[in-house]
């Protein structure tokens, strides 16, 4: 939707009542936390209103209007509720100085369809606004955790010396924690050694028979596509116990039979263990892949004279790459986050990462682990960058633009 | 010269002996504070000694648990577990751990007085090498007692929801719980298993403990009743006392300690049973190096839990980082121990299956 | 007649075999292929996952333990009429006596009594209580045991208590799953747990219901983003998608603890709405330790199971459909109920499935967030196995919650297809 729909000026009679609700409806909150909400509602609602009419009539520069009302916020913040109120303030005072001018301007038709009505409008921001707060909820609880890991003191408490903003309050020692402590290190290099190999097991494995489950003409498929599925709808506590024994059977005849070496059997274990949780991920993502795939480039590949393991990597493999790559980041992060079975599967020297979390949340409650979840966090972010890299990468290559 | 010749033949043949063993044992623990307080007590002076590699395994909690599955799955991946004494019992009654006779396998004192007689009635069960004696106890925010009134003293402060409103933290299981809702509720210390054997007793005691349910925090790692107080989330909550004493002299929190009625428990070493003769050979020297005199004062430097011989009492020292004195912080300290009693393992053996069931009925009920 | 097919000519291929004979062939040596692709993962799920699986699910009716312990007793109480009111006669005391000297030599006794314990509470006691007696005990010397024995615990005196053995000493028992839906087998048959021990039911309803409210809830929270995500410019989606795979990809435990953070009494939304003067300070909202915690915290962190198969549903979904019906007059409501909804209800399938089969199977969460009126029947699983050490009630549980499981998914394959789901 491009800019194209025309902007122009909007009466007071629309914009200062707006305003005036916002206004009421920030002024509800400071009024509660002063005692009156609503007193705070009529103060606020008036405050704005009155600042949007100076605004438009009297002043008319909105880089002026823009400062003015920020600091001014910000100070009037810092008066009622110290720092946080400083912030909260300035906050408050960036959006009401765009709030008037984007009302009053009228730019927020600009990217919408001309003939849109004004309660359409109204209601495709309301929209957006329910949206953010989805959002919001979504990524609040990850946002407020994460401070935690430079807290200065053992524990997942925001002391008052945090909320002050004071650097006492603030220390990297969870972090130094998770860097020099042989157990954290030891159980952060076994995720990187089990996870990546689980992946490739359950993605090769994976890529292959839902390939073999995309062709017409299987026998026995909603069957087989169950089987395949039911690590992920058996509940893992069952699968743990279950795997133990199992893998215990394995163990012992890898061990006693073949003569391998205690611990790489016991990496076999819990990789193998991983393998079959991170299946149904990759199952799911590449058959659905499949179900889009255009079944006569295979054909014209065949015709042209390549055999069936060249079509395969030449044509099929770079087409449902997406869906194969994000099974296989469904099936890594499976690994990477698993607890239940590799407690049971495991021994002390497979220990993985979230094994060491889950003890350190439950034996010590140590920041540390918000520590390695910050890391890992700055991790995700750069993988999801690469990812939505390689997703408009393969759409340049299918010939689809990007948008 | 003929000295030195021969600690250098017995270290070598120490050290051909090492090498031959496998280098790495596995030892199965807590966790947390403690874990690092056997760390530097036990492991470390150990590997140095041997030069065995010694992974930490902090599953104690579902000890028994996976004991029973390696037992039966032929496949025991664990050395030498810490349990705590109710779980050694029941591990030991079921065969998953084998016994050790102490004055065959662990060091005397040094005086000599044989290992037997230095644990003393320590050694509770046939399978069992203790190693600390700790006790569960109450922590109550110091900033959170009403205005004009006592600061809680004991057990029984809990259960009085009107001197000292909020929330409380227990154990999510019967032992000690139990015990303290008879205790408070007027039954007499030696009476209180005798009462709990009976029917009558089991529903005073969970009638009891209905009167503060809903205003009770149910835990099931020792650690959460810690991050509560320091969240002020709860008013006072039952934990370890080496938690606390952590809590309260090296993190600085506003907690103090609730002592009468505090509950002695023992924890320690045992050995799973169906370990080749070489691994179980080596489980059994760790454990005479790690629960010897000195071993077992020396921990004491790093956690407040009180040495299960009798000749390393004299020997604790001070905390190894803070310098300040460990004795004041002992639960067997005469200032902290006016009112305790001692967790009866035998009979919790006998009936924690019929009590656990009837516990965990009421506590989803 | 061989004659005239032949003349009439099957059409042939090009190397001159029947054209249906080949294509027959062609479409066997397609499916064989396929199959082929398909064997070594089936293979692999079907060794190391589904029969370890159903090992563990046998155990829910597994009872050798009797028989295996007490083999002479077992085959002593066949002759005992277990109705008759009357204590059994001096032989099976002497089989009883010698098969726990026996027992108690390898240590086998408790673990006996722990699990007629399951049926009979009060009789893990008793074996406790009197292996320690018996193993003294010479097998020779000092029979005859009925008075002994009776002595030595008169537990061994109540009739009720060798009825429970014998109830018990089939190899087969369907008292676990008995157990599971609080019924017991007793001597006279089947018949209820007493009051005050029938939770499991409840349990499993809660855990249904629960279950339920999350997927609505997510349901709820995840169409309108899913719908935005969907309906904007694929680089702006992208961007927003990090939002919802951000939290999807931090460990589910650190999410947890952070809605711990967030739910506490003193916690963040607590301490923000004091601050803003919503809520007194003595009035803080209780949303962790109950129910609300769990539905908050597994909505969170089911959120993307739901939007991740929605959103790629709704991407599919053409706009000029619901163009067309607005330029032919329907309403905003009408255009969404009439045309776009229907379209993308696939997504939301796909997504409730998901969402709800993961939820009923979790344990984590619910264990830190939800005190002991949130907790799920997965717990009760869990709790079986690694500290009861029940672990054929344990499997029976897992029984019932697979079956349940299955249903479901085998109801969303009739209704929408398990291609049909579809993960980002």
């Amino acid at each position: 939707m491009a800019a194209l729909t025309p902007i122009s000026r909007k009466p007071l009679s629309m914009v200062l009542p707006t305003v005036a609700a916002a206004g009421g409806f920030l002024g509800m909150f400071v009024g509660a936390g002063q005692g009156s909400a609503l007193l705070g509602i009529l103060i606020g609602a008036a405050l704005m209103a009155a600042l949007a009419w100076v605004y438009i009539t009297v002043l008319d520069n909105e880089r002026v209007a823009r400062w003015i009302t920020i600091l001014g916020m910000g100070v009037i913040g810092f008066l009622f509720a110290g720092f946080t109120g400083l912030i909260v303030g300035l906050l408050a005072g960036w959006f009401f100085a765009f709030f008037i001018f984007w009302l009053y301007e009228g730019r927020y038709r600009q990217r919408l369809l001309p003939y849109l009505t004004g309660q359409q409008v109204f209601g495709h921001y309301l929209f957006r606004v329910i949206c953010g707060a989805i959002f919001v909820f979504l990524i609040t609880p990850i946002l407020v955790v994460l401070p935690l890991s430079f807290n200065a003191q053992d524990f997942f408490t925001f002391t008052p010396e945090m909320l002050r903003l004071d650097p006492e309050g603030y220390s990297l020692k969870h972090y130094r924690d998770f860097f020099t402590n042989n157990e954290w290190q030891r159980s952060f290099k076994n995720s990187l050694i089990i996870a990546p190999i689980a992946t490739i097991i359950s993605v090769s494995l994976g890529t292959l028979a839902a390939i073999g489950l995309s062709q017409s003409h299987v026998p026995g498929r909603r069957a087989i596509m169950g089987i395949l599925i039911s690590p992920m709808i058996v509940p893992l506590i069952i699968s743990a116990t279950g795997m133990f024994f199992f893998y215990s059977d394995i163990g012992r005849f890898m061990e006693g039979t073949l003569g391998m070496d205690k611990n790489f059997v016991g990496y076999i274990k819990v990789v193998l263990a991983h393998a079959v949780l991170g299946i149904p991920f990759v199952i799911i993502t590449v058959t659905a892949t499949l179900v889009g795939f255009d079944r006569s480039l295979t054909r014209a590949a065949a015709n042209m004279g390549a055999g069936p393991v060249r079509t395969f990597f030449k044509i099929q493999m770079p087409l449902i790459l997406p869906g194969v790559i994000s099974g296989g980041l469904f099936a890594f992060i499976t690994s990477f986050d698993e607890v239940v079975v590799v407690l049971f599967v495991g021994s002390a020297s497979q220990k993985t990462l979230p094994w060491q979390m889950f003890t350190g949340l439950r034996e010590q409650i140590s920041p540390t682990i918000l520590a390695v979840a910050t890391i890992l966090v700055v991790i995700s972010i750069a993988l999801l960058t690469t990812v939505e890299l390689l997703r408009r990468r393969s759409e340049r290559l299918r010939g689809l633009s990007p948008a | 010269m003929k000295v030195t010749k021969t600690t250098l033949l017995a270290s070598a043949v120490a050290a051909i002996a090492g090498g031959a063993m496998a280098e790495e044992m596995t030892i199965v623990s807590w966790g947390g504070a403690y874990s690092k307080s056997q760390l530097k007590a036990y492991h470390e002076p150990y590997s140095e000694k041997t030069g065995v590699t010694i992974l930490n395994d902090d599953s104690s909690p579902e000890g028994v648990a996976k004991l029973r599955a390696m037992n039966e799955a032929g496949n025991v991946t664990w050395d030498v577990v810490d349990l705590e004494a109710a779980d050694n019992i029941r591990a030991c009654d079921e065969g998953l751990i084998i016994e050790i006779d102490p004055d065959v396998h662990l060091a005397p004192a040094p005086d000599g007085t044989p290992a037997s007689e230095d644990f003393g009635d320590q050694l509770v069960s046939p399978c069992y090498i203790p190693t600390i004696v700790y006790s569960t106890t109450f922590g109550y925010r110091t900033d959170m007692v009403p205005e004009g009134v006592e600061p809680p003293t004991g057990a029984c402060d809990v259960f009085d929801l009107e001197k000292y409103p909020g929330k409380r933290a227990l154990n999510k299981r019967p032992i000690a719980n139990m015990e303290w809702a008879l205790l408070c509720d007027g039954v007499a210390y030696e009476d209180v298993y005798d009462t709990l054997e009976t029917e009558e007793g089991v529903e005073r005691a969970l009638a009891k403990l209905d009167t503060i349910k809903d205003q009770t925090i149910w835990w099931s790692a020792a650690a959460e009743p810690v991050q509560l107080l320091a969240d002020g989330e709860i008013f006072m909550g039952s934990t370890y006392n080496g938690r606390l004493f952590s809590m309260i002299v090296e993190q600085n929190q506003p907690v103090g300690m609730a002592w009468d009625w505090q509950m002695f428990d023992l924890d320690g070493w045992a050995i799973p049973a169906g370990l080749s003769p070489e691994r179980e050979a080596r489980a059994l020297d760790y454990i005479r190096f790690s629960s010897d005199t000195q071993r077992l004062a020396d921990q004491a430097k790093y956690i407040s839990y009180g040495p299960a011989r009798k000749s390393s009492a004299p020997l604790v020292d001070k905390h190894a980082d803070l310098g300040i004195d460990m004795a004041p912080h002992m639960p067997t300290d005469p200032r902290n121990a006016k009112n305790t009693f001692v967790n009866n393992y035998e009979w919790w053996a006998d009936y924690r299956d019929d009590l656990d069931a009837r516990f965990q009925a009421w506590l989803s009920q | 007649m061989t004659d005239a097919s032949q003349n009439a000519g099957p059409m042939l291929a090009a190397d001159g075999t029947p054209l249906k004979q080949s294509l027959a062939r062609s479409l066997r040596r397609q499916k064989l292929r396929a199959l082929l692709l398909i064997a070594p993962l089936l293979l692999f799920v079907l060794f190391s996952f589904i029969i370890p699986i159903a090992s563990m699910l046998f155990r829910s009716v597994e009872n050798g333990i009797v028989e295996k312990t007490l083999p002479l007793t077992v085959v002593a109480l066949e002759n005992w009429d277990e109705k008759s009111g009357e204590l059994p006669d001096e032989a099976v005391y002497d089989a009883f006596v010698n098969d726990m000297i026996v027992a108690v030599a390898e240590k086998k006794h408790t673990r006996l009594g722990s699990r007629l314990n399951y049926e009979e509470p009060g009789i893990s006691s008793l074996f406790r209580k009197s292996g320690r007696k018996i193993r003294k005990w010479d097998p020779e010397a000092d029979a005859p045991f009925k008075e002994k024995l009776i002595d030595a615990d008169k537990g061994w005196g109540d009739v009720e208590n060798w009825r429970v053995i014998k109830t018990h000493s089939r190899n087969v028992t369907p008292g676990y799953f008995l157990a599971a839906v609080d019924l017991r087998l007793t001597p006279d048959g089947v018949a209820a747990q007493p009051e005050d021990k029938q939770i499991l039911v409840k349990l499993f309803g809660r855990t249904l219901f629960m279950s339920l409210i999350i997927t609505g809830s997510c349901i709820l929270l995840a169409y309108p983003v899913s719908y935005l995500l969907a309906n904007l410019p694929m680089r702006v989606s992208n961007m927003l998608m990090i939002l919802v795979l951000l939290p999807f990809w931090t460990s589910l435990l650190v999410r947890t603890s952070a809605w711990k953070v967030m739910l506490q009494q003193q916690g963040v939304i607590n301490e923000t709405l004091v601050w803003l003067g919503l809520v007194a300070d003595d009035a803080r909202l209780v949303i962790i330790n109950n129910q609300i915690g769990t539905i908050v915290a597994m909505t969170h962190i089911l959120l993307p199971f739901m939007i991740l198969p929605m959103y790629s549903v709704m991407q599919t979904i053409p706009p000029s459909y619901t163009r067309a019906a607005k330029s032919m007059g329907a309403t905003n409501w009408t255009t969404f109920w009439r045309i776009y909804f229907p379209q993308s209800i696939p997504g939301i399938g796909a997504g409730s499935i998901l969402v709800f089969i993961l939820a009923i199977g979790y344990y984590i969460t619910p264990e830190i967030v939800g005190g002991t009126k949130g907790v799920f029947i997965s717990n009760r699983i869990a709790y079986h196995i690694s500290s009861s050490l029940n672990w054929g009630l344990a499997a029976a549980l897992g029984t019932i919650l697979l079956a349940v499981v299955m249903l479901l998914y085998w109801c969303y394959d009739k209704i929408v297809g398990i291609d049909n789901v579809k993960l980002g």
